[in-house]
Formats: structure tokens, C-alpha cells, sequence
């Protein structure tokens, strides 16, 4: 299976949010990135963008669903909001979407720290394996993987996207 | 009741992850580390409007005070809130203990309050090992002070404090005043110093108020004060325990005020930047000047917000082990 390339997709999403943005009537948005593979797309998006605006930053860990099951994720980092959330616009960036769970915690944590105005959701790449009714407003590509398969980010600099194949599944 | 043997595995799970809170004795470096960042990360959560994570969402914590606290209990209490637990707390120096109840009976009657954890207060030493051996499988046990023998939420919490406000343990020279022989947060802290690698811990007390066997800590004594107060970059006071002293070990508060008490001029001998740490409740003119007390190095407030994030962070892991346990168990019926 090719893989696409991030330095082609962070263009298109660049352009494609920019039109989706124009369309809301909305000027100044506030981008958040999802610990870690989502604050590099930000920052990769920004960049295009030439947006030089903070950027937020997200670790859901305490947000997630399967603390219960698997306990809690090793590394916590904290989150960093450097603006207000209550009536903002934001842009929920993250690097791959598959459950929908992480944007599941992740919204859960951002109203936490108020309500804001819009969230409008930015991957990557959609690996079609929804578990919940979450879809991104933008994505750069869409991938149908086996069983078997995963896919990984590596970054920041290049940003570039691995195929993992899974032994004893 | 026997102390604990050292470096024993009780509060590891099978993968050798915390699945009990007991002592800091025999825990890895890397693991200290883990929760000292993991506090970090809950210290943000405490600067926000909605202070509260869903983590323990559902889950009861009882909190089984069988000695008074203030400052413990109620930063238990607010951590588990926090982190979203159903909170009850239970003062047992009061109640049954007091009608003759036995150990192992209150805690058969609080298990059947269906808790998920206890954080455990107790006069004698290893009373949270004890309950933590006898426990119903899945219930996490958070020592919250055990006799003389441990304090690893304190412990951990003045680690996260000088961690914070003076970096690399590995560069530091901390020392630790008062009264060591019946301090459990003393030997809390000598432990973590040690794993956490700071090269220059010195104990610092009149003879009458040393354990013997201090060597085992890899500490320097001593019984001079402005000797081993000598370019400290962290001191730590400790409150002088009259209600756990028999006998005379100690002429008067004044005398002990006037040869070991930290004073402006005293800690003038320690670094320029040194930062001043105290378990609290303080006794002023016994063990510190009110002047040291209320100086902009005195960490003694930044310890208790210090205090609620350690122990979010040690809930939430020990909690996260015994889910990891759970997990392994049921995947090892399974392939029976």
C-alpha cells in the first residue's frame, strides 16, 4: 500500500481550512494540537499558514475511556492552554483519527476549560474505523487498513507516516 | 505489629508497576520520577476553573484516620474530588477502635462499603503494610503516615517542592533538622533523596533525637547546627514531636529553640537562595522562627498545593496498577 506524504497533505488541509473558516465567517481561530503526533501537524499547519498564534496544547490522558481497563497512560504531560477557551473558535488538530475516542476525552477536556463559540476538527489521516459518531471536518487522506495494520507518525521534522504490521493477532 | 520488611513487592503488580502506596523503600528511581511528573501534570489541573478529571469517576475513596490530621486528610480529600472519587472520611481514633474493635474488623466492615481505596493513618508502624496484606484483591492502600516508620505522599510532595524551585536533585545539598528519631516524613524524604540521587543529605540533631542505624541512609550526620547548615541549598524542619516523647530527651523547647531552632541568622548560613521546607503543623519559636516562617524562601504553603497534586498523581497510579492487575488476572483465567 503507498502511503501518502505529509508534505503534501499539510497544503491541501492548509487550503482546504482556510475555505472551510472563510465559509463559517470565522477571522481569528485558536488552534489546539493533541499530545503528540497532533501539536506536530499544528505546528507543520501553522507554519503553512504563516500563523504565528500560540499554539495549545492537549494531553487527554486523564480524559480517556479506557482508564478503567488499561490504567493510566505512561508520560503525562500537561495541558498548556495559552488563551481563553469560553467563546472562541477553535481548531482541534490531530494526527490520526480512528475510534473517535481521543477526540471523544479531548472535547470533554476543552469544556473544562469553558464553552467555546465552535470546535472544528483537523487529521491527518482517517483510518475509517469509527466507534463513535466523531468525524473531522478536514482530513488529508483517507486509508482502509487490515486487521493487522497501524499506522504511525514520526516527527517533528520530517513529519512522515509509518506502517506497522502486527504479528499473533 | 512487625515493621515491614524492605524493598518488599507487596505494592508492585506483576508488571512491577505501584498497585499500593506503603513506603518509598525499594522503589526505582524512574518510578519516583513517573510520579513526580505525573503531579506536574495535576498541578495544571488545580490552576483551571473546573478544577476536576473524570479519572476515578465512580470509584470510592475512604480515607481511615486512626491518628489526627489536618493537612494530610484534607488534601486526600481534595485530590480524590479532583480526580472525580466519591470521598468518605472516616476519624477512627474516635469511634470503634475506642469501643475495642480490632484492626482487621474495621477494615472488614469499611471493605464492605465496597471502597476501592484506603488512604491509611495509624499511630503504629507498618499498620498500612499490615491492612494492605489482608485486603480484599483490587483494593489500593495509600499509607498516609504510619508510626515512625513512613510518610511517602510527604516524602514525595517535598520532592516535588525542591524539585520544582531548585531542579537537579543530582547538583543539591539538603538538609533535614529536628527531631529525626521520631520522624517518619525524615525518613521518607532520606529514601527518595538518595533514589533520586542528590549526592549530600545531611541530618542534622541533638544526639538524644537520632535513630540508631542512620548509616544505612547514606546520610552525613550531624549535631552542630551552623555546621551542617553550611551552603545548603534545601532545608527541611521538621516539627518537634512532643506527644510521641517519653522519657527526657530534651531539656526544654526553649533550650532546643535556642541550639537547633532555624533563625534568620542560621539560615543565613545556608546558600543565598536556600528554600525552607516544613511538614507543618509549625511550631514557632520551638523549631523555626516566625520570621523564617513567613520569608519569601519559606515553601511551607507551596508544599500543601504541592501536597494535593502528589497525591492526585498517587491515587491515580496505584488505582491504575490495580486496573492493570485486574486485566492480567482475567487474562490469566482465561487462558487456563
Amino acid at each position: 500500500m503507498s502511503l501518502p506524504d505529509p508534505a503534501i497533505l499539510i497544503p491541501a488541509i492548509a487550503h482546504e481550512l482556510q475555505a472551510h473558516l472563510k465559509a463559517k465567517n470565522i477571522d481569528n481561530p485558536r488552534f489546539v494540537g493533541i499530545h503528540t503526533g497532533g501539536v506536530w501537524v499544528a505546528n507543520a499547519l501553522l507554519k503553512e499558514l504563516k500563523n504565528e498564534e500560540p499554539l495549545g496544547i492537549l494531553n487527554v490522558s486523564f480524559y480517556r475511556d479506557d482508564f478503567s481497563r488499561t490504567g493510566l497512560h505512561p508520560q503525562v504531560r500537561p495541558s498548556q492552554l495559552p488563551f481563553e477557551i469560553a467563546d472562541q473558535h477553535l481548531v482541534l488538530i490531530d494526527d490520526v483519527q480512528m475510534s473517535g475516542r481521543t477526540i471523544r476525552a479531548a472535547l470533554n477536556e476543552l469544556f473544562d476549560y469553558g464553552r467555546p463559540a465552535s470546535v472544528t476538527l483537523v487529521c491527518l489521516l482517517d483510518l475509517n474505523a469509527r466507534e463513535l459518531p466523531i468525524r473531522p471536518d478536514i482530513v488529508g487522506a483517507t486509508l482502509s487498513l487490515e486487521q493487522n495494520q497501524r499506522v504511525k507518525l514520526t516527527g517533528p521534522e520530517p513529519l512522515a507516516i509509518q506502517l506497522q504490521t502486527i504479528d499473533n493477532l | 505489629m512487625i515493621p515491614p520488611a524492605p524493598k518488599c513487592p507487596l505494592q508492585l503488580n506483576d508488571q512491577g508497576r505501584l498497585r499500593h502506596f506503603l513506603s518509598l523503600d525499594g522503589l526505582p528511581r524512574s518510578m519516583l520520577t513517573e510520579i513526580l511528573d505525573t503531579a506536574d501534570s495535576f498541578l495544571e489541573v488545580g490552576a483551571r476553573a473546573v478544577k476536576k478529571v473524570p479519572l476515578l469517576r465512580g470509584m470510592t475513596v475512604c480515607n481511615v484516620f486512626f491518628e489526627n490530621s489536618t493537612r494530610t486528610r484534607t488534601t486526600f480529600e481534595l485530590a480524590a474530588k479532583r480526580l472525580s472519587a466519591d470521598v468518605i472520611t472516616l476519624n477512627v481514633s474516635t469511634s470503634s477502635t475506642s469501643k475495642g474493635e480490632t484492626l482487621t474488623d474495621t477494615l472488614r466492615t469499611l471493605e464492605a462499603m465496597a471502597a476501592d481505596m484506603f488512604v491509611v493513618r495509624h499511630a503504629e508502624s507498618g499498620a498500612a503494610h499490615f491492612i494492605a496484606e489482608h485486603v480484599t484483591p483490587n483494593v489500593a492502600i495509600i499509607n498516609g503516615g504510619d508510626g515512625r516508620h513512613a510518610h511517602p505522599t510527604q516524602g514525595m510532595l517535598d520532592m516535588l517542592t525542591i524539585r520544582r524551585h531548585k531542579g537537579d536533585f543530582e547538583k543539591l545539598k539538603v538538609a533535614i533538622v529536628g527531631d529525626i528519631l521520631h520522624s517518619r516524613v525524615a525518613r521518607s524524604n532520606m529514601i527518595a533523596l538518595k533514589t533520586l540521587g542528590c549526592p549530600d543529605i545531611r541530618v542534622i540533631a541533638p544526639k538524644t533525637l537520632l535513630p540508631v542505624g542512620l548509616e544505612q541512609y547514606g546520610v552525613n550526620v550531624y549535631t552542630d547546627v551552623n555546621e551542617g547548615l553550611k551552603d545548603v541549598d534545601v532545608i527541611i524542619m521538621l516539627r518537634l514531636q512532643r506527644e510521641r516523647m517519653q522519657g527526657g530527651l530534651l531539656p526544654s523547647e526553649g533550650e532546643f529553640y535556642r541550639l537547633y531552632g532555624l533563625s534568620e541568622q542560621r539560615l543565613a548560613l545556608a546558600h543565598p537562595e536556600a528554600i525552607v521546607l516544613h511538614p507543618g503543623p509549625i511550631n514557632r519559636g520551638v523549631e523555626i522562627d516566625s520570621l523564617v516562617a513567613d520569608c519569601p524562601r519559606s515553601m511551607i504553603l507551596n508544599q500543601v498545593t504541592y501536597g494535593i497534586a502528589i497525591r492526585m498523581a498517587v491515587l491515580s497510579l496505584t488505582m491504575s496498577g490495580q486496573n492493570e492487575q485486574r486485566q492480567l488476572d482475567a487474562e490469566k483465567q482465561e487462558s487456563l
